[in-house]
C-alpha cells in the first residue's frame, strides 16, 4: 500500500475561499455571490479584495441563482456560494430552467455537503443533491477530497465552459494531495495499485478509502483506490479498467446510497461488464446531530466500514 | 404619427401570426400574447437598440429583453422574426418536432434572440438583473428590460428580485407587468389577490409608473417615459394594465383564452377581425 501523510488537518471549504481569490486576482471576469453566509464559504478574502465583483443577496438563494445565470449571459464567470441544501434542493428548478437548460456558465459553490457538517442536523445535512445535480443535463459534478484538490478544483472550474456543481465540506481533513498536483475534470486518480478490489471513493470518503486500503494490507488484501472526484462527466473507462483486474467493487461517499457516486459506477458496470458491488454510504435516511466523527461512525462512513465492505465483496467473486 | 400607423400595422399582423401559430398545432396560450402584442410590437420596432441579423448572447452595448412569463412565447417569436432575428416563416415550425421555436423559449436550439429558458415563472426578473450587473460592470451603458405577467407576481422569487434591485440600485432596468387580470384558475383577485401592486412595488422601493398596455400611442410614450427614468438609483415598474385576448372580440378579458387555441371556424372568426397587413408567413 503506497504511503500517504499529511502534515495538517484543512477545511475543503477554505480551499475553495483560496482558490477563489486567486481567481479574482489573475481573472476579471470572475464574480462571486453569496447568500449570507460569507464567512461560512470562506468568501470574506475575496469580498475584502474586490467589492466591485462580490454580490450579496441576503437569504434569497433562488433570486442569487438566477443573478448568476444572467452574470453569465453579461459574459461573466458567476461563483455562487451558499451551503450544499441551499445550492441544490432549494433551488432545484431556478438550476434546472435558467442555468442547466440554458447552459450558462455558472459554478455553484457548495459547503457544509453531507453528514460532517455536524451539531446542525439533518435539516442541513444535505446527502441527496450529488443525485440531483447529476440527473441535470449539462450539469458538470465534482467533489473534492481535500483542501489542495479543492483549491484545484476550483480553480479548473473557472477554465471550463458550462454549468459545474463543486461540493466540499466544513471540517477539517487532512490534506494530503500535493499542493500543485494538477486537477483533470473527468479524469480519476489512482491512489494505490492493487489486485483484489477497486474502492471508488468521492470527497471526505477518499482518505477513508486510504486509511481503509491500510488495514486491507495488514490483512494481506491489496486494494486498489480510486479517487472518483468528478461524479460527472464519469471516467468510466478507469472504472471499467480497474475492475477488470480487480472483479470487484466498493464505492464510498458521503451522500445517500440512492442516487450518488455508486450509482453512477453501478450503472457502468451494469452495462458493461457486472461486478459484485458492496456500497457506503448513508442508506436511505437522514442524519441528525453530533460531531462529524460521531455522525461518520454512526451512519457507518468510516474506514472500517469500508475494510468491512471490501472483505464481503471479495467473498462475493465467483 | 406615420410610424404609430406602422406599428399598429405590425401589431394586426403579430395578432395574425399568434393566432396562426396556436391554431397550427392546437395547442400553445394565445390570450396573454393578444394582450401584449402592443408592448412587445413597440420595444421591438421603437424602443430597444439592437442588432437582429447579428445576435450575440452577450449584447454588448444592446438593450436586452427577458420574457419571463415564457408562455407568451408565440408573440415574442412572431415579433422577433418580424424584426428581422430569423425567417419569418420559421414561425410555421413552432411547437413541432426539432423545431427551434420551442413551446416556451430555451436557447438549446440556438434560436437568435433568446437568451434564457423561461417557462417556469419567477426568474426572469432575477436573471434579468444580473445581465443588468454584468452591463454596469461592462461599463455598458444600455438597457434590461422584462416583461412578466401579474399571476407570475405569486411567486416568491420575483419579491425576492424585487428586494434585491432596488437595494443593490439596478437602475438600468425596466420591468413591466402585464395586468390583465387573469391567471389559469381564474381572475387574480380570485386565486390570490394581489392587492394594491403600485403600493408594493413603492414599497420595494421601485420608481412605478402605470400605462394603458393596449393603446400603442400609451405604450411607447410610457416606454420612453421609463427610459427617461433610469439611471436615477432606482429600478423601473411598469404596470401595463391589458386585456387578454385583445383585438379579437370573442377572446377579450376572459381567462378561457389563457391556454387554449381556436378551432377553424374560430380562426377564421379571429382572423376577419384582423386584417392583413404585411404577409402571412
Amino acid at each position: 500500500m503506497k504511503e500517504y501523510t499529511f502534515t495538517e488537518k484543512k477545511d475543503t471549504r477554505s480551499g475553495f475561499g483560496q482558490a477563489l481569490l486567486e481567481l479574482g486576482r489573475s481573472n476579471p471576469l470572475v464574480v462571486a455571490l453569496c447568500a449570507d453566509l460569507t464567512g461560512s464559504l470562506k468568501m470574506d478574502a475575496f469580498e475584502k479584495e474586490f467589492p466591485e465583483r462580490f454580490i450579496q443577496t441576503g437569504i434569497a438563494e433562488a433570486n442569487m441563482m438566477g443573478i448568476a445565470a444572467g452574470l453569465a449571459i453579461g459574459g461573466k464567470i458567476p461563483f455562487t456560494g451558499t451551503f450544499a441544501n441551499f445550492s441544490t434542493g432549494r433551488v432545484y428548478d431556478q438550476i434546472r430552467q435558467s442555468i442547466a437548460y440554458s447552459n450558462k456558465n455558472v459554478k455553484i459553490a457548495a459547503s457544509h455537503a453531507g453528514l460532517t457538517l455536524g451539531e446542525d442536523g439533518a435539516t442541513h445535512q444535505i446527502l441527496e443533491d450529488i443525485g440531483m445535480m447529476k440527473m441535470l443535463p449539462n450539469m458538470t459534478v465534482i467533489n473534492p477530497c481535500d483542501y489542495n484538490q479543492t483549491r484545484q478544483a476550483t480553480l479548473a472550474v473557472a477554465q471550463m465552459e458550462g454549468p459545474v456543481y463543486l461540493r466540499f465540506g466544513r471540517p477539517k481533513v487532512p490534506n494530503f494531495t500535493g499542493a500543485n498536483e494538477p486537477f483533470e475534470i473527468g479524469k480519476a486518480l489512482r491512489l494505490n495499485e492493487g489486485k483484489d478490489v477497486t474502492i471508488f471513493a468521492t470527497g471526505h470518503l477518499v482518505w477513508e478509502a486510504i486509511l481503509a486500503g491500510k488495514i486491507l494490507a495488514e490483512k494481506g488484501i491489496d486494494a486498489e483506490i480510486i479517487n472518483l472526484h468528478t461524479i460527472k462527466p464519469l471516467d468510466t473507462s478507469a472504472i471499467i479498467n480497474s475492475v477488470k483486474k480487480t472483479g470487484c467493487v466498493v464505492t464510498a461517499e458521503e451522500h445517500q446510497i440512492n442516487g450518488g457516486l455508486g450509482d453512477s459506477i453501478n450503472q457502468v458496470l451494469a452495462l458493461n461488464m457486472p461486478a459484485p458491488v458492496e456500497m457506503v454510504g448513508v442508506n436511505d435516511e437522514f442524519g441528525e446531530s453530533g460531531t462529524p466523527e460521531q455522525l461518520m461512525k454512526k451512519y457507518g462512513l468510516s474506514a472500517e466500514n469500508i475494510v468491512e465492505k471490501a472483505i464481503k465483496v471479495i467473498s462475493r467473486k465467483s | 404619427m406615420h410610424n404609430l400607423m406602422n406599428l399598429e400595422k405590425t401589431a394586426t399582423q403579430v395578432r395574425r401570426d399568434v393566432l396562426r401559430m396556436v391554431h397550427a398545432v392546437q395547442s400553445g396560450h394565445p390570450g396573454g400574447a393578444l394582450g401584449c402584442t402592443e408592448f412587445m410590437v413597440a420595444l421591438y420596432f421603437e424602443i430597444m437598440k439592437q442588432d437582429p441579423g447579428n445576435f450575440t448572447m452577450e449584447g454588448s452595448n444592446e438593450d436586452v429583453f427577458f420574457l419571463s412569463n415564457g408562455h407568451l412565447s408565440a408573440l415574442w417569436y412572431s415579433v422577433l422574426a418580424r424584426k428581422g432575428y430569423f425567417p419569418v416563416e420559421e414561425l410555421a415550425t413552432f411547437r413541432k418536432i426539432n423545431t427551434r421555436l420551442q413551446g416556451h423559449p430555451a436557447t438549446a436550439e440556438g434560436l437568435p434572440g433568446i437568451r434564457v429558458a423561461s417557462g417556469s415563472l419567477g426568474q426572469g426578473l432575477s436573471v434579468a438583473i444580473g445581465t443588468a450587473m454584468a452591463k454596469k460592470l461592462n461599463g455598458d451603458n444600455s438597457l434590461v428590460y422584462t416583461l412578466h405577467g401579474d399571476g407570475e407576481m405569486n411567486e416568491g422569487q420575483i419579491w425576492e428580485a424585487a428586494m434585491f434591485a432596488a437595494g443593490h440600485k439596478v437602475d438600468n432596468l425596466i420591468a413591466t407587468i402585464d395586468c390583465n387580470g387573469q391567471q389559469i384558475d381564474g381572475p387574480t383577485d380570485k386565486v390570490m389577490p394581489l392587492g394594491d401592486l403600485k403600493a408594493k412595488w413603492e414599497a420595494f422601493g421601485w420608481d412605478v409608473l402605470e400605462m394603458n398596455g393596449n393603446d400603442m400611442k400609451s405604450v411607447i410614450d410610457g416606454l420612453n417615459n421609463a427610459k427617461l427614468r433610469c439611471f436615477k438609483s432606482k429600478p423601473v415598474v411598469i404596470i401595463m394594465k391589458t386585456e387578454m385576448g385583445f383585438g379579437v372580440d370573442f377572446m377579450q378579458g376572459t381567462h378561457h383564452w389563457h391556454g387554449v387555441a381556436p378551432n377553424d371556424e374560430q380562426l377564421d372568426k379571429a382572423l376577419s377581425q384582423l386584417p392583413l397587413t404585411l404577409f402571412d408567413y
